[in-house]
C-alpha cells in the first residue's frame, strides 16, 4: 500500500514555530544514575502502593509498587541497589504530596531475570519474529503488557493494557499509531521512528494480533519525512506493507491529540465526553509501541524513557534516562546557558508544566525538559475579537470561560462546555490580550469539579 | 486570580517564572491590532485633508488629542495604570471621519470626550463597552448640535472658500443625470459627505488590507453591504448609488467591525452584518432622517450579547453527544 497523504486538517488548528533543533541528534543512552526516585502515582487512574520495605536489596527491573486495580499499572525499579528511604514529595500534577522510593544504586546494573524471545538487535530474521508473536496468546501478551508497568507514552500515561481491553460491546476496526509530535522542540518519537523502527513496528503488529482491527495506520506528520521514508522502507523489509498503511499528515498542531488525528485520518468524530473506542479507533503513541515490543518480546519491563532536552541548552539532546533520575542531573549534562532562559518547562511549549522542583525526578509520562526564554508583557482586557474561538480545535468559546471563572459561575463554564478543552494551548497563543486563557480554564475546571463534589 | 509568579531557583541563581501553558506567545498583541488599525485609517484621514483643506487636520488632531487626553484623565481619577494601546487613537480617528468638515473645533472636542469617557469608559474600559464608542459620540452630537451636524460642504481641495452643498441621500440632493459620473464623483470623493466617508474607494482600499490580514471578519462588511443591496434592490433603488453613498463603506469595514461591540462566532457575525443591513436600508428609505448607518450599527451592539448568548458553537463530536455526558 502506498503513503496516505492528508493535506488538510480536518478540525481547526495552526501551524507553530517548530523550533525542533534536536530532530538531527542520535539517541545517547545516559549513564546509570546514582540514585533514583520513584513516585508511586505516574499513571492515570489506580495510585499503586509499595511491595518491597526499606533497606531491601531490589535489583533492575524488579517489581517495587503494584496495585490490585484493572485501571493501574506497576512500578518497577530501574537501577539495582537498596532502598533508601521511602519518603513524601510533591506531586507537581496535583499539588498533592504522594509517596517515593529513594533507591540508591549499587553500580553494578544487575537486572532481574528475564526470558528474551527475540533479540532485534542481533538479529534480522524477520519471519521468526512473526511467527513468535503470532504463536502468543491475546491474554498473555496483555498479561505481560500490564506486568511490565507500561502507560501512554505520548504524556497521558493512561494504562496501556486497559485501552487494549475494550469492552465486548465496542467493535476496534482501526489502530492509528501516533507518530506526529505536534508540539514544538520535542523530537523524542521522531528519532524513535528512526533509532527503534523495527521495535515500533513489532509492537504495533503486537497491538494489532490483540485488537485484531481492519485498518491499521501509522499516522507520521510531513514535517518528518526522514521518518516517513525509513518507515516505508522497514514495512516492506518487514512485509508489513501489506497490512500497515502510512499516513502523512499535515504539520498542524495539535494534530496529535487523539480526537483530532482521529478526524484527519478516519474523518470519525469522537463525541463529547465519549472515548476513541466509540467510534472504533484505538491510537497508541510510538514510545507505547516500543515499550509493548520491550515487554512482550524482550520481557524488559519500562524503566527508562527517552526524552528530548531542548532550548536554551548548551548541549541540547535526546536521550534514554532512568525512570527516576532527578531532572537536575539532566539538566546540568546539557548545561543551561546562563542568561537566555527563564523558565524550566516538562513537556512541550504549549501543554508543559513548569518544574517546580528540579530534584523531581523523570516519570514515565516526562518526555522533554525545555528552556526558555519566555516574555509575558501584562495581562490586558479581553476585547471580545474571538481569535481564540476561530483557532480552537475543539469548537469551544474560550473567552467565555475566563469570564465565568472570574464570577465564579460554574453554570457558565458548563453551558459553554468547559468539560471538553483538551487544554492545548492555542486559545492563549494567540490571544492579544495576552490573557493565560488555559490558566483559567484549568482554575474553572476545578470549580467545577470541587461543586460536583459537594452535591 | 494569580496566575502568573516568581520563584527564587537555587540551582540557576535567579528567579525563574511560574506561568500556566502555553510558554510561547504568537505576539500578536492588541497594541499590534490597534497600530495597523491607525495606519488604515490615514487613508481616509489623508484624503479627507485633501478633499476639504487642512481644516479637517485640525478637526481630526483636535478629536485624536481630545480621546487621549480623556483617557488618561479618567485612568488617573479610576486610580488605574496608564498603557497606550492604540484603542484610544483608533476611536478619535473614527470619531473624526464620522464629522462634517466645518465642525467648529470646541464641538468636535466634547464628541470625543463623551466617546472616551461616557461611552468607553464609564463601561470600565476597553473590552467592557456595549456601544461603539466613535458612534455614540457622533450620535450624541448629532442630537445635541443637529444644525452643525447636517451642515455639508462639497470638497473644497484647499481653496478657503466652502460651497455648502447637499450630501448624497439627504432629500435636497439631485440625481445627476449622467450615472456613471455620480457613480465615479462617489467612488473618487468628489461629493459632499462627512470627513471620511466621500470616497468609497479610499475606504475600500485600506479595508481590503485589513481583511487580507485577518484582522476584521470577512463576514461582517460582505453580509452588511450584501444585505443593503439586497434591500435597495427590493425597495427598486440604485444599487450601486446605495453602496457608495454616505457612511456605508466606513461604517461596514470599520465600525460594524469593531470587536468589542460585535458579536464573537461566525454565525452572530452573519446574523449582525445581515440585520445592521437591514436597519440601514429601513432607515434610509423610511426614517425621517436621510442617513441611518451610525444608528443602525449602534441599535445592533446592543443586541451583540444577546446574539453571543443565543448563537453558540456546537463543539466537536456534539452529534454523538452521549445523553447523559
Amino acid at each position: 500500500m502506498g503513503i496516505l497523504i492528508r493535506k488538510k486538517s480536518k478540525s481547526r488548528g495552526l501551524h507553530l514555530p517548530e523550533n525542533k533543533i534536536t530532530d538531527y541528534k542520535p539517541i545517547e543512552m545516559l549513564p546509570v544514575p546514582e540514585e533514583v526516585i520513584i513516585p508511586l502515582i505516574q499513571n492515570i487512574g489506580a495510585p499503586c502502593s509499595f511491595t518491597v520495605e526499606k533497606k531491601e536489596e531490589v535489583k533492575t527491573g524488579q517489581k517495587i509498587a503494584d496495585s490490585k486495580s484493572f485501571v493501574s499499572a506497576p512500578i518497577h525499579s530501574s537501577i539495582s541497589g537498596k532502598i533508601k528511604k521511602i519518603s513524601k514529595i510533591l506531586n507537581p500534577a496535583t499539588g498533592k504530596l504522594m509517596e517515593a522510593a529513594t533507591i540508591g544504586s549499587d553500580g553494578e546494573d544487575i537486572w532481574v531475570e528475564r526470558n528474551p524471545l527475540y533479540d532485534i538487535e542481533k538479529s534480522q530474521d524477520y519471519i521468526r519474529l512473526m511467527g513468535i508473536m503470532d504463536s502468543l496468546k491475546k491474554d498473555e501478551m496483555l498479561l505481560k503488557i500490564r506486568e511490565a508497568g507500561i502507560v501512554g507514552l505520548g504524556g497521558a500515561a493512561f494504562p496501556t493494557h486497559v485501552k487494549l481491553s475494550p469492552p465486548p460491546d465496542k467493535d476496534i476496526d482501526t489502530v492509528i499509531l501516533n507518530g506526529c509530535e505536534c508540539e514544538p522542540y520535542i523530537t523524542a518519537d521522531h528519532r524513535i521512528l528512526l533509532e527503534y523502527g523495527r521495535q515500533v513496528l513489532a509492537g504495533l503488529y503486537i497491538i494489532t494480533r490483540i485488537l485484531q482491527p481492519e485498518n491499521i495506520y501509522i499516522a507520521i506528520e510531513d514535517n518528518k519525512e526522514d521518518a516517513i521514508d525509513y518507515i516505508k522502507g522497514l514495512l516492506s523489509e518487514m512485509s508489513l506493507d501489506k497490512i500497515f498503511r502510512i499516513v502523512s499528515l499535515p504539520s498542524r498542531y495539535p494534530m496529535g491529540a487523539e480526537k483530532t488525528l482521529i478526524k484527519t485520518v478516519v474523518d470519525r468524530s469522537v463525541p463529547m465526553g465519549g472515548l476513541p473506542m466509540d467510534v472504533g479507533v484505538v491510537v497508541n503513541n510510538v514510545g507505547t509501541a516500543k515499550a509493548i515490543y520491550e515487554a512482550v518480546i524482550e520481557d524488559t519491563p519500562l524503566i527508562s524513557k527517552v526524552m528530548t532536552i531542548t532550548g536554551e541548552f548548551n548541549n541540547p539532546k535526546n536521550v534514554i534516562a532512568r525512570i527516576g533520575t532527578p531532572v537536575s542531573s539532566l539538566v546540568e549534562l546539557c548545561g543551561l546557558k546562563d542568561e537566555s532562559y527563564n523558565k524550566i518547562i516538562i513537556g512541550g511549549p504549549m501543554m508543559g508544566n513548569i518544574l517546580l522542583d528540579s530534584d523531581f525526578p523523570v516519570i514515565k509520562g516526562f518526555n522533554c525538559i525545555l528552556a526558555i526564554e519566555s516574555r509575558t508583557p501584562r495581562e490586558r482586557n479581553c476585547i471580545n475579537c474571538g481569535r481564540c474561538v476561530s483557532v480552537c480545535p475543539m469548537n469551544l468559546e474560550p473567552l467565555t470561560y475566563v469570564r465565568n471563572t472570574k464570577n465564579r459561575n460554574t453554570e457558565g463554564l458548563s453551558n459553554y462546555y468547559i468539560q471538553d478543552c483538551i487544554e492545548c494551548g492555542l486559545c492563549a497563543y494567540v490571544c492579544p490580550s495576552n490573557i493565560p486563557i488555559v490558566g483559567y480554564i484549568k482554575a474553572g475546571k476545578a470549580m467545577l469539579a470541587g461543586e460536583k463534589k459537594a452535591k | 486570580m494569580n496566575v502568573n509568579s516568581e520563584k527564587y531557583d537555587e540551582n540557576a541563581g535567579k528567579n525563574l517564572l511560574i506561568t500556566h501553558a502555553p510558554h510561547i506567545w504568537k505576539g500578536f498583541s492588541v497594541s499590534k491590532i490597534m497600530f495597523i488599525v491607525v495606519a488604515a485609517l490615514l487613508f481616509p484621514a489623508a484624503a479627507s485633508v485633501y478633499f476639504f483643506g487642512y481644516y479637517s487636520m485640525i478637526l481630526i488632531a483636535v478629536s485624536v488629542a481630545a480621546a487621549l487626553l480623556t483617557e488618561f484623565i479618567i485612568k488617573k481619577l479610576r486610580k488605574k495604570s496608564y498603557y497606550m494601546d492604540g484603542s484610544v487613537i483608533v476611536t478619535g480617528l473614527l470619531f473624526a471621519l464620522t464629522l462634517p468638515p466645518r465642525l467648529p473645533v470646541w464641538m468636535a472636542v466634547i464628541g470625543s470626550a463623551f466617546s472616551i469617557a461616557i461611552a468607553r469608559e464609564a463601561f470600565g474600559g476597553l473590552g467592557y463597552n456595549i456601544f461603539n464608542p466613535a458612534l455614540a459620540g457622533r450620535a450624541f452630537l448629532s442630537i445635541c448640535f443637529s444644525k452643525e451636524m447636517t451642515t455639508w460642504v462639497l470638497p473644497t481641495y484647499f481653496n478657503t472658500d466652502a460651497v455648502t452643498g447637499a450630501s448624497p441621500l439627504s432629500e435636497s440632493f439631485t440625481y445627476q443625470v449622467d450615472r456613471i459620473e455620480m457613480y465615479k464623483n462617489l467612488l473618487f470623493g468628489n461629493t459632499a459627505g462627512s470627513l471620511g466617508e466621500t470616497s468609497a474607494l479610499i475606504i475600500m482600499i485600506p479595508g481590503i488590507i485589513l481583511l487580507a490580514l485577518k484582522i476584521i471578519d470577512w463576514r461582517i462588511p460582505l453580509f452588511c453591504l450584501g444585505t443593503v443591496a439586497a434591500g435597495s434592490f427590493l425597495l427598486g433603488e440604485d444599487v450601486i448609488y446605495q453602496l457608495l453613498a454616505g457612511g456605508l463603506m466606513l461604517g461596514a469595514f470599520f465600525m460594524a467591525t469593531d470587536y468589542v461591540t460585535s458579536p464573537v462566532t461566525g454565525n452572530g457575525r452573519i446574523i449582525f452584518a445581515v440585520g445592521t443591513g437591514i436597519l440601514i436600508v429601513l432607515f434610509r428609505n423610511f426614517g425621517p432622517m436621510p442617513e441611518g448607518v451610525a444608528f443602525s450599527i449602534l441599535i445592533m451592539n446592543g443586541f451583540a450579547p444577546l446574539i453571543d448568548k443565543y448563537v453558540k458553537l456546537r463543539p466537536f463530536g456534539y452529534k454523538g453527544k452521549k445523553k447523559n455526558a
